[in-house]
């Protein structure tokens, strides 16, 4: 049993930070911490594909001459990490244009809460 | 010789003309849209002429930079990709065309970054399209969503909250992708779809294969409006600016659905799809609740805009019902319905976008006979437009449902044929009612405004576009034959 | 002579003159003789179909196609020429009438009026030259489409409101039909329209021929007016007469009852629908009509919507006669089309001439009427003695022939049915003869028989359903054709 927990503790993390960034899209008010929530929601998605990218014992996948060729399995798998760089900078746009819109929002209804928004769009 | 590079050109042509766009756009802002439609024209021509060499030789695979897969990206150019391709780009290109006058009384000064954005957004479908690596389409899953945020955002007071709202979910939706997508690399190694698919089915029963399904289906779901992920499309649709509605709306969730497609039909194979998980099933009850929802719906809007985005939710739902059926009937039924929906509507919200410009609103409830003296091209093709939407003959819409509803029968499915049979009456409700407003007289009043009325049609960049959509749906009627054949072909079974 | 472009074009006839009559919006004797030349070349190509259908022989054209396997096909069958022949033929008549109602009653929107019912006239004979269902379907639904304009014509309240029962009754039928199609293509996998049927050499369990033959009643029973589907007939009274005349006395409703035709005769074949008892449906809902309908008529006061009731019932006559499944009976169903329609469409016209000439629409207001307009009154009571089965006129011969189909496959209830069902007519038509000629009106003093446009084609109609009767086989052999046609559905030797 612990060692469910124990064992999968990354996923666990990964699972948890989901759940606080779910938390924070569907249950606040505030239109910039629902973008917060989504933020988070993107980052624990970045941390599990990194997460499967460890190995026990690797180094980071930088060309080390010390280890030979032959022995690539001593470095971490890159691949993921290079998605992720991919989708993290795909987060810092979408978090800009998120932002664009708060601003435009603002400007014209001069406030960032949802049901005050809701009223005064009607 | 240009023809194993023709998927990346595809896509390239909307890279150089994104960057065209801003570099002659800040020096001359009028050429932003003449660029736009070169732009889109050229990648028809190029998508037009791939299809007709896919069907003389069959499939063109480009590797990027000469890697082979699994090592390096491709884009995949099949049957399926194909004539998803023809269609978006074919009437992105009427749809520019039409944007001119639009732009210019709707957001004047912004017509340089709407043409880049919309170059952008056409990028992302087309990538996502082509593409034949699972996380090449995340990134452009995202490029599309990003433009198309904007793009919506450029519209009237409500709609950068709408875009925003739009922002949160299609993201969360997005995210959900990536992490089934990473839950299939965990398992499998590989991001190449053809390659993942010859490996799939030693995976079968593997939890993460289950979850990694279920997250995809539902990450796509949120971008194809499947009920009930459809929150953010009354809002967006109506409250974008009508350039940017007609260009999203025949689209956007068309090629959600084409992804759905791609997953469920040729990544996994309809029996292992079945076999991890009953997801043809759920969306098929889902499309089909969708379909009767967003009927009626539309039945109780008395804005045309958000009336035709909510008839947009139940036509999407034609469209996976007939995914769900998974028979080669429902098949083509559904890629059928692909081109003609995206036709039909295209041609309607150009509509719409006629009359806001010449009335000023697109309130059903102010529509009176006038119309159809002042703006009779523009109500025939929203007559033929709307004839074709109900499901009458010989227009293009009848044959969507006729080969849905047969393979609604082949699989002995007598429910989700009532529920087709049913929202074609519903859609007779409210078509026919504007139909009415427009072409008979109010006998309310006595005023008899339609014998006064002046014609005042729209200038010519607005009306050939529309016409030609409208024309094209006779056109489609009677070819039907022909593309279904060749719809049957691409059925990969 | 090679025939077979004769059904395209007689299809296309008047669609082509549709683009002339729009341009000619403004001269309106010009417009109305592209109206007349179209008719009159419509019925010259429909005739010179007419020597191979006596002969037993089809004119089969198949166009592109419209669905892979499914071709738009035109059959120019013996049955489909006969049905052409009296659409095309009356519509010269209808034409001719139209003139004179529509400027006596200085109605506005002509150009409209006058095409649409050209496009309705091309569906009707696109229904009649049908192949398969699929193509039935395209000009079915055109049909409903190109008559929409003309039932909500006069764009009043009730109009309108007629309008959208007649559209609703109609999709939905439509839609019905569509599914119907589906499941017979699921199981046979063709839709040709074959004498003998389709569907017997399938292997289709019980309920699901139950199932079929359902939808496609709900597909065609609304057009043919059979209980309770002919909601939508009283209500579309609310167009103008000659629309009423052509449309729902001819061309609409007579669709109607030549789709049920198609399909017991066609699609199921008449031994499967002995087999399977399906006819007996059809007996009842078609006998209940009969009398249900003739029952309501005496209640109308206005003068169209018994007419329209007196429709319904005669409608059913013929869904009767197809359902007896004997040859006599189905002889006498087809004649019968072709008999209802001359003396409805008659009877039609007077009612329009009475409206445009005095003004009145009820019942009771028409005392005396008689000496005022001698040739029309004339004209209905030949009409209705027809309707109510007494000789010489066609109404009689139709009505003797389901009579003796009736006795031949030894059912009595058709024959009491028929018999009760013609003392009704009679008793609903005898007093309006009574009061126009018998009693004194009123206020009558100014007026005169109605315009000649008018007169003429009541006079015509009227004299050829007595001709028709004295001689059956006169100018088109409608006789003959009808017993080959009612013949062919009975060899089972499947072609």
């Amino acid at each position: 049993m612990l060692d469910f927990f124990l064992g999968h503790y990354a996923y666990w993390f990964v699972v948890i930070l989901m759940c606080v960034g779910l938390y924070g899209i569907l249950f606040k008010k505030n239109l910039v911490k629902k973008t917060i929530g989504l933020a988070i929601f993107q980052v624990s998605v970045v941390l599990y594909f990194v997460s499967i990218a460890s190995k026990w014992g690797a180094t980071v996948p930088v060309k080390d001459s010390n280890i030979p060729v032959e022995q690539v399995a001593n470095y971490l798998n890159p691949l993921p990490h290079t998605l992720m760089l991919t989708a993290i900078v795909v987060g810092v746009a979408t978090l800009g244009v998120a932002f664009t819109l708060l601003m435009a929002i603002y400007n014209r209804y001069g406030t960032l809460d949802e049901q005050e928004l809701l009223e005064k769009i009607q | 010789m240009i023809d194993s590079h023709l998927p990346a050109l595809i896509a390239l042509t909307f890279v150089l003309f994104a960057i065209l766009i801003p570099m002659f756009g800040l020096w001359k802002p009028k050429s932003s849209q003449p660029l736009a439609v070169l732009g889109s024209g050229i990648a028809s021509v190029l998508s037009l002429y791939a299809f007709a060499t896919y069907l003389q030789t069959g499939s063109i695979r480009y590797f990027f930079g000469g890697w082979e897969p699994p090592v390096g990206i491709e884009f995949v150019y099949d049957g399926l990709s194909g004539f998803f391709v023809l269609v978006i780009n074919t009437v992105a290109f009427f749809v520019l065309i039409h944007s001119r006058q639009v732009a210019r009384r709707e957001f004047p000064g912004k017509e340089m970054p709407y043409f880049a954005l919309a170059m952008l957004a056409l990028l992302g479908f087309n990538g996502m399209i082509l593409t034949g690596d699972l996380f090449n389409l995340y990134v452009f899953l995202e490029i599309s969503s990003l433009a198309s945020y904007g793009l919506i955002a450029i519209g009237s007071r409500p709609a950068p909250y709408a875009a925003f709202r739009y922002l949160i979910i299609g993201t969360a939706g997005g995210t959900l992708y990536l992490l089934g997508v990473g839950f299939l690399y965990t398992v499998t190694g590989t991001l190449n779809i053809i390659d993942m698919a010859a490996m799939l089915p030693t995976f079968a029963t593997n939890t993460s294969v289950v979850a990694a399904l279920v997250l995809m289906v539902v990450g796509i779901g949120v971008k194809a409006a499947l009920f009930p992920l459809h929150g953010w499309l009354p809002d967006s649709y109506t409250f974008a600016s009508s350039s940017s509605t007609a260009l999203i709306a025949p689209i956007g969730t068309k090629v959600a659905a084409y992804i759905l497609f791609r997953i469920v039909f040729y990544l996994f194979g309809v029996e292992l799809t079945d076999a991890v998980a009953p997801i043809t099933t759920v969306i098929g009850i889902l499309a089909a609740i969708g379909i009767l929802y967003g009927s009626i719906m539309a039945i109780a809007q008395t804005e045309m805009k958000r009336m035709l985005a909510y008839s947009s939710v139940s036509q999407i739902g034609y469209i996976i019902m007939g995914l769900s059926l998974a028979n080669p009937l429902g098949f083509a039924g559904a890629l059928l319905h692909v081109l003609n929906h995206a036709v039909m509507k295209a041609c309607l919200f150009l509509v719409a976008g006629n009359l806001r410009m010449k009335e000023g609103h697109s309130d059903i409830s102010k529509f009176n006979d006038s119309y159809r003296k002042k703006y009779p091209w523009t109500m025939a093709s929203f007559s033929v437009a709307a004839i074709s939407m109900v499901g009458l003959p010989p227009l293009a819409g009848f044959f969507s449902k006729w080969y849905l509803a047969l393979g609604t029968i082949d699989n002995e499915n007598w429910i989700f044929l009532a529920v087709i049979l049913i929202s074609s009456l519903l859609n007779a409700v409210y078509f026919f009612r504007i139909l009415e407003k427009v072409y008979m007289m109010n006998p309310k009043k006595d005023q008899k405004e339609g014998s006064d009325a002046e014609r005042n049609e729209v200038g010519f960049s607005m009306m050939f576009p529309t016409s030609v959509l409208a024309i094209a749906l006779f056109v489609i009627g009677f070819a039907n034959a022909a593309i279904v054949g060749i719809l049957f072909n691409i059925f990969p079974m | 002579m090679d025939l077979t472009l004769v059904p395209l074009l007689a299809i296309l006839s008047s669609l082509a003159a549709v683009p002339f009559i729009l341009w000619s919006s403004s001269k309106p004797n010009l417009r109305e003789t592209w109206t007349i030349i179209a008719a009159l070349v419509k019925f010259g190509l429909v005739l010179t179909l007419l020597p191979s259908a006596l002969n037993g022989e089809s004119v089969t054209l198949h166009l592109f196609d419209l669905a892979p396997g499914l071709p738009f096909a035109l059959n120019a069958d013996p049955l489909g020429v006969f049905f052409a022949v009296i659409a095309s033929g009356l519509w010269i008549f209808t034409s001719f009438y139209s003139i004179g109602y529509v400027r006596g009653h200085k109605e506005h929107k002509q150009t409209r009026y006058y095409a649409s019912f050209a496009i309705c006239l091309s569906a009707t004979i696109g229904i009649a030259f049908s192949g398969n269902l699929l193509t039935f379907i395209v000009f079915y639904e055109l049909l409903t489409l190109a008559t929409y304009p003309l039932v909500i014509h006069t764009e009043s309240d009730d109009a309108i409101k007629a309008g959208r029962k007649y559209l609703s009754f109609t999709l939905t039928a439509g839609l019905l039909l569509i599914a119907a199609a589906g499941m017979v293509y699921y199981y046979t996998g063709t839709l040709d329209f074959t004498p003998g049927g389709v569907l017997g050499d399938a292997d289709i369990p019980y309920h699901m021929i139950l199932v079929m033959f359902i939808l496609f009643l709900g597909g065609v029973g609304v057009k043919a007016g059979i209980m309770p589907l002919h909601g939508w007939l009283p209500a579309a009274m609310a167009a103008p007469t000659p629309v009423s005349a052509l449309l729902h006395a001819v061309a609409v409703v007579k669709s109607g009852v030549f789709a049920v035709l198609r399909v017991v005769g066609y699609v199921f074949g008449v031994d499967v629908m002995g087999d399977y008892g399906l006819n007996e449906i059809l007996i009842v809902l078609a006998g209940a009509t009969v009398i249900l309908a003739s029952l309501i008529a005496f209640a109308q006061d206005n003068l169209k919507r018994r007419l329209a009731y007196s429709t319904v019932g005669h409608l059913s006559y013929i869904v009767l006669g197809i359902a007896l499944l004997t040859p006599l009976g189905i002889q006498g169903g087809i004649m019968h089309i072709a008999a209802h329609a001359t003396m409805k469409i008659t009877l039609f016209f007077c009612a329009g001439a009475i409206i445009v000439n005095l003004h009145r629409t009820e019942i009771s207001n028409l005392n005396g009427i008689a000496k005022v307009m001698p040739w029309t009154m004339g004209a209905f009571v030949v009409g209705s003695m027809g309707l109510a089965g007494i000789p010489p006129i066609n109404g009689f011969f139709s009505k003797f022939f389901l009579i003796s189909g009736s006795l031949e496959g030894d059912m009595m209830i058709p024959v009491i049915i028929l018999i009760v069902s013609g003392l009704l007519n009679a008793g609903y038509f005898f007093p309006i003869i009574h009061r126009a000629y018998f009693k004194k009106g009123e206020g009558l003093e100014k007026y005169g028989e109605a315009s000649p446009f008018m007169v003429v084609p009541i006079v015509i109609t009227a004299t050829l359903s007595v001709l028709f009767g004295l001689f059956p086989n006169l100018f088109f052999n409608f006789f003959d054709l009808a017993a080959q046609i009612s013949a062919s559905l009975f060899n089972s030797a499947t072609p």
